[in-house]
């Protein structure tokens, strides 16, 4: 048990708040009163190794194109086996790894930028308290156990309203992980087909949405 | 050759534009269309959106997906390159001394500037918007009316193409018919405000964007724009024939490669440099408008960003069109004996009632929308509907606890998978993982929408900026430092926004993931996050009290004009570009009157 607070500590200092990856992000959520909004002097932070103000918007880059990656061989093991066990493969798409999230998660907390800077602690002592946790029950680290033992530890951290206090931290890697997992997957080709979005072609017209539609719902 | 070099200008010119985005792009085309030779300086790099946009580019081939981030602040596939909210080696002084008095500027130092972002929301200004004063007694009255600018409204909407509809709401002015374009469809989402909307009393009316849902009537309007100048209508139908229909597809932020929205650099400054009278000089940060004996300007001073050196420009006038602030900032910083407080600010306001717009935001998921079928929502990137302000009688009576309104820019929709689209749906699904996720995935997409108020400003004496006193940017120019204050009549709006948007989401049957704000000093966005900074040389009656003049000439120096929104003495709710623009097409006509009488 001394191990596990110890972890839950470690995580504690390091974790960040909750990830605020949101498209539409409320300002208030990272922006207390009294505290210094972001970048309040504007001064030059300079971002050596990221992409910079002005990158060719054309080309389609592999991960790790700007930085190295950086997970080793036992990290991205456990990576592939939490990002399946949040997207698995099933009748209508492939499981995550299996269209790259592990490469994606690898490159976003591998990125030099502050918000993937503090997603990367967030992330690595989430793996850490993952394979703690995997060990103490079942002496093997997390990517080898069986989908309901992955689950017997993830039940409790997989909706932070509802952990209790002492899984606080490892409830918000879980939520991060999991919008990480999400991000990487559904803006994969497959990920789109999953929720069969059909756009981003270009049409000689708009028609809108079908009439029939507009009736079964009420709003023609 | 158009594009020349501090070494390679051909000067002398008639006219020096410093900028290139709305303002000075409409300048540019003005001016050149009638054979005045034109120099443009603009403080960033050539862009070309033939080349340079990423049209269909999906998130996965870019870096983090595409995310913000410190180096893309509105993502990577946002048209902003050398810009954003942080620029390396260009500092500014935001004082962060308390909640709500933080201001952050975006800017774009690229050639078209932010036009190559925007979103292309184009709504004009109505009679009450330029007479403030005189409906409520808060602020200033514009120099002019709306009769004054609605012809230039009716040009730049044939010029440009903006799409809407007709309307006889109050104060929510269409044009005469005829200059817009039809409205895209509306999708499911849409039609869903159409039904509740009404039953608060709240109009919903087509939208008005900058986009082309068809292609310009190039035998028609040049005609009209440019009578008697067979030249100019042969250019400007050319360059119409160019421009490409909405495609309906991929975000216009990116910018259009087909040219089927506005931007400067499609839109205004093709057809400037197809009349050979301008010359654009990229890389060409101003810095300062050079003063003659006389009390004319001869010109202005920039840094060559790409050798380090300090060059001089001259022309008979100066145009700024450098964004409001940093048009300010030029001035300020020109200094001499006769204008020790900077050119141009005998009246001391020069850098003063700055304003942005009122931005707060709701959004709510609605059951109803929930596992559609496949639908291509894409549209014209939005904005196929929206809300004007509709209680201006219960604002004339008093009866609210905000005396100017705000419109409703509204949306919804199945749009591009992006990093957050499935993020933080624990409220909704209990924090499932695994196959109820992907379930979850499906059932949720395209079930969400989104109110976001965008509100009127009445200018306070707190909102300005001026030159701090030490720090400088990498080209040893003296920075901008903000001071900033909502009034309580923005931070009420704000909490009315609020609980407006949440009572019509639950009639709606939809649910939020927090409640409202109701604190009105956290409902409304810092200032500058809405991107609409304008005043700071503001135009009034007199030359005691505002800097420029009704054509947006400086009162002190009368061949220095400023065509962007430096010159608004209010903000209204309406989105400012397009008044930028009617502005700039009406100060350059002036201009070209005032030179054919030789004045100046």
């Amino acid at each position: 048990m001394t191990d596990r607070r110890a972890t839950i500590k470690l995580i504690m200092a390091a974790a960040a708040a909750v990830p605020a990856l949101r498209a539409r992000a409320n300002y208030t959520d990272n922006l207390e009163p009294g505290a210094a909004p972001p970048g309040s002097l504007r001064e030059f932070v300079p971002t050596m190794d990221g992409y910079g103000p002005d990158p060719d918007l054309i080309k389609a880059y592999e991960k790790g194109a700007f930085w190295p990656l950086t997970l080793d061989l036992q990290q991205r093991q456990l990576a592939a086996a939490l990002s399946d066990l949040i997207i698995p493969a099933d009748e209508h798409s492939p499981s995550a790894s299996a269209v790259g999230v592990v490469d994606f998660i690898d490159e976003w907390i591998s990125a030099p930028y502050p918000q993937q800077r503090a997603d990367r602690d967030t992330v690595l002592g989430g793996f850490t308290w993952l394979d703690g946790e995997a060990q103490r029950r079942s002496e093997q680290p997390f990517a080898k156990l069986s989908e309901s033992q992955q689950r017997a530890i993830c039940d409790p951290v997989c909706d932070l309203s509802r952990a209790p206090a002492d899984l606080q931290a490892p409830a918000r890697f879980f939520a991060l992980y999991r919008n990480l997992t999400a991000a990487g997957f559904y803006t994969t080709a497959a990920g789109r087909k999953d929720v069969q979005y059909i756009g981003n072609v270009p049409l000689k017209q708009f028609d809108g949405p079908p009439l029939e539609l507009l009736r079964k719902l009420g709003l023609a | 050759m158009p594009f020349v070099t501090a070494s390679t200008q051909r000067g002398p010119y008639d006219v020096i534009i410093v900028g290139s985005g709305a303002g000075s792009g409409q300048a540019a085309y003005t001016l050149c269309m009638e054979g005045v030779r034109v120099l443009m300086l603009e403080a960033g790099r050539r862009y070309t959106p033939a080349h340079e946009t990423p049209m269909f580019q999906t998130p996965d081939m870019a870096p983090l997906g595409g995310a913000d981030t410190t180096d893309k602040n509105k993502g990577f596939y946002d048209a902003t390159v050398d810009g954003g909210w942080d620029m390396p080696g260009e500092p500014y002084v935001s004082l962060p001394d308390k909640w709500g008095s933080h201001f952050t500027w975006w800017r774009a130092r690229m050639l078209g500037g932010r036009t190559n972002h925007w979103g292309r929301i184009s709504l004009r200004n109505g009679p009450y918007d330029f007479k403030p004063r005189s409906r409520d007694g808060l602020g200033f009255d514009w120099p002019i009316t709306y009769d004054d600018v609605a012809p230039y409204y009716d040009k730049v909407e044939l010029l440009i193409g903006v799409y809407g509809g007709e309307t006889s709401l109050e104060n929510t002015p269409a044009g005469p018919g005829g200059t817009l374009l039809p409205p895209p469809k509306p999708i499911v989402s849409d039609h869903l405000l159409m039904k509740y909307a009404p039953r608060f009393g709240i109009p919903v009316l087509p939208g008005r964007r900058a986009v082309l849902t068809r292609a310009q009537d190039h035998r028609t309007i040049p005609a009209k724009l440019h009578p008697g100048n067979p030249r100019a209508q042969r250019i400007l139908a050319e360059a119409m024939r160019k421009r490409s229909p909405c495609l309906w597809a991929t975000a216009c932020g990116r910018g259009c490669a087909v040219a089927a929205n506005y931007q400067s650099t499609t839109v205004h400054l093709p057809p400037a440099l197809a009349t050979g009278n301008l010359d654009i000089i990229t890389d060409a940060m101003v810095y300062e408008v050079t003063l003659g004996k006389n009390g004319r300007a001869t010109g202005v001073r920039f840094v060559d960003a790409t050798t380090g050196r300090h060059e001089h420009a001259t022309g008979r006038v100066v145009v700024l069109g450098a964004s409001a602030l940093e048009s300010a900032r030029i001035l300020l910083n020109s200094k001499s004996g006769g204008f020790p407080n900077g050119l141009a600010n005998s009246s001391g306001r020069v850098g003063r009632y700055i304003l942005d717009t009122v931005g707060s935001s709701v959004s709510g998921q609605i059951p109803l929308l929930e596992s559609l079928p496949p639908l291509n929502d894409d549209a014209a990137d939005g904005l196929q509907v929206y809300v004007p302000w509709w209680l201006y009688r219960q604002q004339l009576a008093h009866k609210l606890p905000f005396p100017r309104g705000y419109h409703i820019e509204y949306g919804g929709g199945r749009h591009l998978p992006s990093v957050g689209t499935f993020s933080g749906l624990e409220w909704l699904t209990g924090g499932s993982y695994g196959r109820k996720f992907k379930e979850d995935a499906r059932r949720y997409y395209g079930s969400f929408i989104g109110f976001d108020g965008r509100g009127a400003m009445v200018p306070n004496d707190d909102c300005y900026v001026d030159i701090d006193p030490k720090v400088k940017d990498r080209f040893g120019i003296p920075v901008l430092r903000f001071h900033w204050q909502w009034g309580e009549s923005e931070q009420r709006q704000a909490v009315h926004m609020q609980e407006t948007f949440g009572e019509i989401i639950e009639s709606m049957g939809g649910r939020m993931a927090s409640p409202v704000i109701t604190d009105p000093v956290k409902a409304i966005a810092p200032g500058g996050y809405m991107i609409h900074e304008v005043g700071g040389t503001i135009m009034g009656a007199d030359a005691r009290s505002s800097v420029t003049n009704r054509w947006s000439q400086t009162w002190d120096v009368p061949n220095v004009f400023v065509a962007d929104g430096g010159v608004f003495p209010y903000n209204a709710d309406k989105n400012p570009t397009l008044t930028i623009m009617a502005l700039s097409w009406r100060m350059s006509d002036h201009i070209l009157e005032r030179m054919r009488r030789r004045e100046i």
